[in-house]
């Protein structure tokens, strides 16, 4: 499965995504410079992604957890996510997201 | 990092003790218990106004499952546990200061200012400092900086100050919901800002919003902040963006960003330490760095191997805490025991 990441300076990234897995997860384990604090809890909002058009109205609605959770993040835009609420799977497959600015 | 003599004038303001522990997070708490079953005296240094570091504050409701023996707790509770568990040993807190700089004294001791001008000084420093430090978050606004303290405020410590002005605050959370409850009646004009029509923070407290919104007395506009504008660091205007991407400019002369807070190293890196990608690395037999005397347990370490797991950073300050004997005690031999079975430790618990 893969993941294209673009990061704060304008790079773009290909990863290799598993099943299963958060976005969150990949873009940590390759490296790509998000906070992730939480860990995965939906605790912080140092995830936040941009999710291309597109790939945005194909995942999940947020849940009012995340949505809460965005509230405390900046430069908001209608397409943040948090990425550890994303999940690989093959309807994620080849999904493009850029990291949010910290 | 500099060898500098202790500033004789400030003597009476001066903690001696045997170890200063930096962040009072679980693993620091913890330190505390082993450190105490051998006598050895705390001191703790935390920015936050509580213990619990990142347990408390950033998912206090949150299961945890993997503390050996607890299936489940919650961030809050394994606080609360711990410091029950700690309370016989009479550890001081200093809550809401920044540790902010290190010297070493003459006789080998470490000395530790913080922000609020406590001065520590320990033959042992332990850095159980988690990611640092939780301070504001800042928006990403260009140039920003040159705004704050004058014009940009990530809290609210004098009302007054807000007086008759032009405020803008920004979020979507109780703290944003609550200055502009509280400031409504002393600003000129006040202005919310958020992304959305929708708000994480008490339900009551954002019904009094809507109601100051109907009644003319404050503005609510869903958009964010793009720019500041301004001289010599005091705002004139922001320019605001809708969620159409559409921007308007409105006039503001005091910001207010309240999104919540972030995890920094901060002043720690300026400790002198060696640091590895904001980590300090350190030897696995003591969890010390590679500066004799200052020790380094939980999240802020790294080794081979090093998982970020609140039951590692457990074990690190039990082995840190020997070191430390070996370091506090030079002349002492050290007697390993176990709590199960020593009279002298229960006695020191005050169970025995």
């Amino acid at each position: 499965m893969k993941i294209f990441a673009r990061d704060r300076k304008g790079v773009e990234h290909t990863l290799e995504g598993n099943d299963g897995w958060t976005v969150m997860e990949a873009l940590r384990d390759a490296g790509l410079p998000i906070t992730a604090e939480c860990g995965g809890a939906c605790a912080c909002a140092t995830c936040h992604v941009y999710v291309e058009e597109g790939w945005f109205e194909k995942l999940n609605p947020a849940s009012p957890e995340e949505l809460d959770m965005l509230d405390m993040a900046l430069a908001v835009e209608p397409n943040s996510r948090l990425a550890c609420q994303i999940q690989i799977n093959a309807n994620t497959d080849g999904i493009k997201v850029t990291l949010a600015p910290e | 990092m500099t060898d500098v003599s202790a500033n004789p004038a400030a003597n009476d303001a001066i903690i001696d003790t045997d170890v200063v522990i930096i962040g009072a997070g679980p693993v620091g708490l913890f330190a505390v218990f082993e450190l105490g079953l051998l006598d050895l005296k705390c001191h703790l240094v935390d920015i936050l106004d509580r213990p619990g570091g990142q347990c408390t504050e950033l998912y206090p409701e949150k299961p945890i499952y993997d503390i050996p023996g607890i299936p489940i707790v919650t961030g809050q509770e394994l606080t609360e546990r711990l410091l029950e568990q700690i309370k016989p040993f009479n550890a001081q807190y200093h809550f809401s200061e920044m540790a902010n700089a290190l010297e070493k004294l003459p006789d080998g001791r470490w000395q530790l200012t913080t922000d609020a001008g406590t001065v520590l000084r320990a033959p042992v420093l332990v850095i159980a400092a988690g990611g640092g430090s939780f301070v504001p978050k800042r928006p990403p606004i260009p140039g920003i900086e040159g705004y704050e303290g004058k014009s940009v405020f990530y809290a609210v410590r004098k009302m007054e100050q807000f007086r008759g002005r032009d405020v803008l605050i920004a979020g979507g959370g109780d703290s944003a919901l609550d200055w502009t409850l509280n400031l409504a009646p002393i600003a000129k004009r006040l202005t919310l800002v958020h992304h959305r029509d929708g708000f994480r923070a008490a339900q009551h407290s954002v019904n009094r919003m809507r109601e100051l919104v109907s009644e003319g007395k404050i503005e609510f506009q869903i958009a964010s902040v793009k720019a500041l504008h301004g001289e010599d660091g005091t705002l004139e205007g922001v320019t605001l963006a809708g969620a159409d991407k559409k921007e308007w400019r409105q006039e503001a002369n005091a910001f207010l960003p309240f999104f919540g807070l972030t995890i920094k190293l901060g002043p720690i890196a300026d400790f002198g330490l060696n640091l590895h990608e904001n980590l300090i690395p350190v030897d696995t037999a003591r969890f010390e760095s590679s500066t004799p005397g200052i020790f380094a347990i939980g999240d802020i370490n790294t080794y081979a191997g090093k998982l970020k797991l609140i039951l590692s950073g457990f074990h690190e300050a039990a082995l840190m805490a020997q070191a430390a004997f070996r370091i506090c005690r030079p002349n002492e031999k050290l007697r390993f025991q176990y709590t199960t079975s020593s009279s002298a430790l229960q006695k020191k618990l005050g169970v025995a």
